[in-house]
């Protein structure tokens, strides 16, 4: 029962991206949302990205020299273990777990509300393409502004780190700095960029489907929005597992 | 004009429109009138295109809307202006972007031509000085004038209106009843609303249609509405309390006369 619910959905989702993914019936209108939409879901979310990445690097730094109490162990390991794990998970799987809730929930409680008061239908008479005017400047602006939040998820989180060498004895600002520059290996930024692309397109679109398919009324709407939250969090846990094997191993 | 024949539509086991067929004119006003869960937003939504009927006939001046390719009934779309029961407007835009909205996706006018366009058409709905309002930031009754203003502005062919005095107070109606039946006739627009509102079809009710249960029962204007021999139409229209009294009224004194 819930595979063949599973299948339908995964079907549906399937015809509707075929749908969004569509030429735009105006390119000049296309571009216009599309930079809308990197200034509503992208650059609104900047504050938020920095809030979390500095307190979490904060954290990652003291928990890291906590545990890592082996005298054997070099003290700059500390800023190495910190930096890789902000590259290689927190600035892009948790990162975008925390945008699911932000950014999917936003984008299904308007898409959804405009099902409801049927602004979807008035695009679909006038002969729009709704799924295409609606959803595709979110995708498309989403996935293009992601790196860039996770760039500053990267530098705000390492800036975390540094606050505690520099406001507290736990470790030394010279140990850290030389930690989070050690065997550095350039493939996890791209490992990270790569997945972050692949999150914000499932966050964008799964968000969008489930708006786009309300039914009813305000509660459903509410509903749509816990749906794309968890079901765009368990897609992005999913892809993480798989995404890593590929491109890691 | 718009003509249904034979149109019978089903969800799930239960038929809601059962062999309907109609004939809707250009350059009237034509109600469908019935009570509530009688078919008529099925109707409505079959003849759109939004419901797809399992078997009759749609024909949009001849041309079948059952038998167009997706491509064609894009292009039929462009012909139609709707108005829906909540407005339908874009929260997102103004009162002038929501009626310039049509103009930019669909026509080659310049933006100069689409802001004398938008408020040509919001100024044939009285409604100027709001342009730059947002609908959350105007009254119902404006609504439905943005909508409508909305509507005309590609200069329709047909215009569906689907319950538009709903949520008005019953003199805001009046307006709206006289703006659409004005624009159908001054434009030559085939127009259909979805109504229960008595006064409207006393109003503007020039070809009307009522449905019982997803029958056509009846086909008239609003001059041979009251003298219908129809049980269930005569049930319809003396439903109010304000025409039921009036009935009663008439019958005693017509008697004591």
């Amino acid at each position: 029962m819930i595979l063949t619910k599973s299948l339908e959905q995964f079907g549906r989702y399937c015809v509707f991206m075929r749908r969004t993914f569509a030429l735009p019936d105006r390119w000049s209108v296309f571009g216009r949302r599309t930079v809308t939409e990197i200034s509503k879901l992208g650059i609104d979310s900047i504050p938020l990205v920095i809030i979390i990445s500095l307190f979490i690097g904060a954290v990652c730094t003291i928990q890291m020299k906590l545990n890592t109490t082996n005298p054997l162990m070099p003290a700059y390991s500390v800023g190495l273990a910190t930096r890789d794990i902000v590259l290689l998970e927190f600035s892009n799987s948790i990162l975008c777990l925390i945008l699911a809730g932000k950014v999917g929930s936003n984008i299904a409680s308007e898409i959804g509300t405009m099902r409801v008061t049927e602004q979807i239908d008035a695009l679909d008479i006038m002969g729009v393409n709704s799924a295409n005017y609606l959803v595709l400047p979110k995708v498309v602006g989403f996935v293009l502004f992601m790196p860039v939040l996770g760039v500053f998820c990267i530098g705000t989180s390492l800036l975390g780190g540094w606050c505690v060498a520099a406001f507290t004895d736990i470790i030394s600002i010279a140990r850290y700095t030389y930690g989070i520059q050690a065997y550095f290996t350039e493939w996890y930024v791209w490992y990270g960029l790569i997945k972050s692309l692949v999150f914000a397109f499932i966050i964008a679109s799964v968000a969008s489907y489930w708006g786009y398919y309300v039914k009813g009324g305000a509660l459903q709407v509410g509903k749509a929005s816990t749906n794309a939250v968890v079901s765009s969090s368990i897609l992005i846990l999913l892809f993480d597992v798989i995404l890593t094997k590929l491109l890691l191993q | 004009m718009i003509e249904v024949k034979n149109v019978t539509k089903s969800f799930d086991d239960k038929t809601i429109l059962h062999d309907v067929s109609a004939k809707f004119y250009t350059g009237k006003t034509n109600l469908i009138i019935g009570q509530s869960g009688s078919g008529k937003t099925v109707l409505m939504k079959s003849i759109i295109g939004l419901v797809r009927p399992e078997q009759g006939e749609i024909l949009y001046d001849g041309r079948n809307l059952l038998d167009m390719k997706e491509r064609q009934v894009k292009e039929l779309r462009k012909e139609i202006g709707m108005l829906f029961q909540g407005s339908a407007l874009f929260d997102s835009e103004t009162v002038l972007g929501n009626v310039m909205f049509p103009l930019m996706m669909f026509t080659g006018m310049s933006r100069a031509e689409q802001l004398d366009r938008a408020r040509f058409c919001l100024e044939r709905v009285n409604l100027q000085g709001a342009e730059n309002k947002y609908p959350s930031e105007i009254s119902g009754g404006m609504q439905k004038r943005v909508a409508i203003a909305r509507a005309i502005a590609l200069n329709p062919r047909y215009l569906f209106c689907d319950e538009p005095n709903s949520g008005l107070d019953p003199k805001t109606s009046i307006l709206i009843d006289e703006l659409l039946h004005d624009i159908t006739h001054e434009y030559n627009i085939t127009t259909i609303i979805n109504t229960h509102d008595m006064n409207s079809v006393l109003g503007i009710g020039e070809n009307i249609i009522f449905l019982n249960k997803g029958h056509r029962e009846w086909v008239g204007d609003k001059d041979k509405i009251f003298t219908t021999a129809n049980e269930a139409l005569n049930e319809f229209v003396f439903a109010t309390r304000l025409f039921q009294e009036v009935k009663d009224y008439i019958i005693e004194h017509g008697q004591k006369g």
